[in-house]
């Protein structure tokens, strides 16, 4: 697609075009080709010298064991995230898509969590469950539950999906709304006088019609598993005890601060690229269909 | 019409209530632990009713901050988290307009290269390359200053394309008509397109604003000074000295404030906001 009416001019459009792309170069391509570069270094234990290895940080992460169950973890934690957070904005979306008094006060009462910021998310949600002074560990221990997410890796992890499960579902329960905002109401109507109950509508007319929204809403929260859920977990845990709610983020991260060990932050750092391409590959080929569902 | 039977409306407000409940009890809690006294929050004694500590506390960790972790003035990371958010959103709005306007209205040389090279920063997230980018901020003498905290993060594709979008439907004889009052390419940028892109840019500054505001793995690498942090990284800060010594009242004003500007932001301008979403999301 182009435009027919453009103006000419040699200096101009470069002039137009520099500032962005400086800062491309400078701050991304720049940093991504060393990352690259490094990813295939050795540097010994001084820093004094290095040596070119071709694939071996890559060779050692795959057969490294804590990798391996960082990247099963990561997996774990998008999918319990994605799930509980689109099941429960789902609900909420069918709702509040009801012909209802007060239908916009209750949109804007759902969707400000949107703004809170990941390590803020992870402060509220510790403190309210923190194993000695949290508000609700309080009545878990009430219940009989041995409630402690600091030593317990299960707990940590459980506490983590909650805070990030929590933090999305303002954003899920807008997507989910606009898609069932646009169904036609004729198609419903159809199948009512049909004389479809509520919930097989629902399940036989809204829910496939709404699949297209539900696949891309899926890769978003995927995506927002995978990186911003690091503020999360950096307020909260630390990645810990132990490893339990070590994601490939936050291991890049602590890897290269506190591990000083570039080679293989930059390896992971590589991975990590791939992974972000292949998901946005997926994103743009699905939005494409959205457009034309 | 398909009609929904008195029972049934009930039993959705009821859902959506308990679902606004749901979605707002961590705040309450941290809102009412803000009025409260520290002691009796570490013994987990604490209220579910607000305190009377409100003005003692807000006052505390606006001008003086902690007593013990970080003992900055949160006015002061407010202050920072804002420049960066405004710089950030400004700064993004400003480079993809500009780019966008040259892509969609010249034939240049490399035009479609240079298009690519910007697209493609889509899927190199700050995350996939910190440890380097933050090497060049720190070779370039940037660490602790506003520039290093908001320039690696103002390139942005998804700015770009959005202009780049809005500006092919603009029609074509708007252009001429100008051409014919004898305007060159940056008055018609000036008079005709810019007042034409007031409700994109200002979507897209909304969304902008509130991601600047909240950005937390860059600044906590590059910012080592206590005057420069923002005031996500300082929330962090607080809590890191064992429980025993956290100032939680403070802890929790802290998030309370931190909170505040962007969901002013989503609140008071949920047109706008939704409609940035939407659209920086295609």
């Amino acid at each position: 697609m182009q435009k027919q009416a453009i103006f000419q001019s040699k200096l101009l459009p470069y002039a137009l075009v520099a500032p962005q792309l400086a800062i491309v170069l400078i701050f991304f391509y720049w940093p991504a080709l060393q990352a690259v570069i490094q990813s295939f270094l050795l540097q010994d234990a001084f820093g004094l010298s290095t040596s070119f290895v071709w694939f071996d940080n890559y060779l050692e992460l795959l057969q490294d064991r804590a990798y391996f169950e960082a990247i099963v973890r990561t997996f774990f934690f998008s999918f319990a995230i994605a799930v509980s957070s689109l099941s429960f904005a789902l609900l909420l979306a069918v709702m509040a898509d009801k012909p209802l008094r007060g239908s916009m006060l209750y949109r804007t009462l759902l969707i400000w969590p949107y703004a809170v910021a990941p390590p803020v998310v992870g402060v509220l949600w510790i403190f309210m469950l923190h194993p000695s002074l949290g508000v609700l560990s309080r009545y878990l221990r009430v219940l009989g539950i041995d409630w402690n997410p600091l030593l317990d890796g299960d707990q940590a992890a459980t506490l983590i999906i909650l805070a990030a499960a929590w933090k999305q579902i303002s954003y899920n329960f807008l997507f989910f709304l606009a898609g069932l905002q646009s169904i036609p109401r004729s198609v419903l109507e159809a199948a009512a006088i049909d004389g479809a109950r509520p919930m097989r509508r629902f399940w036989t007319v809204t829910f496939p019609l709404l699949s297209p929204t539900i696949f891309f809403l899926l890769v978003v929260n995927i995506v927002y598993a995978f990186f911003d859920t690091f503020g999360i977990i950096d307020t909260m845990t630390r990645g810990g005890p132990g490893k339990s709610t070590e994601t490939l983020v936050y291991k890049v991260y602590s890897d290269g601060l506190l591990g000083g060990n570039l080679g293989s932050s930059a390896a992971q750092s590589v991975i990590l690229m791939i992974m972000v391409i292949v998901l946005t590959g997926i994103q743009f080929r699905f939005v494409e269909r959205k457009v034309t569902y | 019409m398909v009609e929904e039977e008195g029972f049934r409306r009930y039993v959705a407000h009821i859902i959506l209530w308990i679902g606004i409940a749901i979605v707002a009890f961590p705040v309450y809690i941290a809102i009412v632990a803000s009025t409260q006294d520290n002691a009796l929050i570490a013994n987990g004694q604490m209220s579910l009713l607000p305190g009377g500590h409100f003005f003692k506390t807000y006052y505390q960790t606006i001008f003086i901050g902690t007593s013990g972790s970080t003992r900055e003035p949160v006015g002061n990371m407010m202050l920072n988290s804002l420049v960066m958010a405004l710089l950030i959103a400004v700064g993004k709005i400003a480079i993809s307009i500009i780019s966008a306007y040259a892509i969609v209205y010249f034939r240049f040389p490399f035009r479609m290269p240079i298009f690519w090279l910007i697209f493609i920063t889509l899927m190199l997230p700050v995350e996939v390359r910190i440890y380097p980018t933050y090497k060049i901020v720190a070779d370039l003498h940037m660490l602790d200053s506003y520039a290093g905290l908001s320039l690696p993060l103002i390139a942005s594709a998804t700015a770009t394309l959005l202009f780049r979008q809005f500006f092919m439907t603009v029609p074509d004889e708007l252009l001429e008509a100008s051409r014919i009052d004898g305007a060159g390419p940056l008055r018609f940028f000036w008079d005709t397109l810019l007042p034409l892109s007031r409700t994109n840019m200002a979507a897209l500054f909304v969304i902008l604003f509130i991601l600047g505001w909240n950005q937390y793995l860059w600044p906590l690498l590059i910012t080592t000074r206590d005057d420069m942090q923002t005031i996500q990284i300082g929330i962090r800060k607080m809590i890191t000295t064992t429980d025993a010594l956290t100032e939680w009242p403070i802890v929790m004003a802290t998030a309370v404030l931190a909170m505040l500007p962007p969901v002013f932001v989503v609140v008071a301008m949920q047109k706008l906001f939704v409609r940035g979403l939407v659209e920086t999301e295609k």
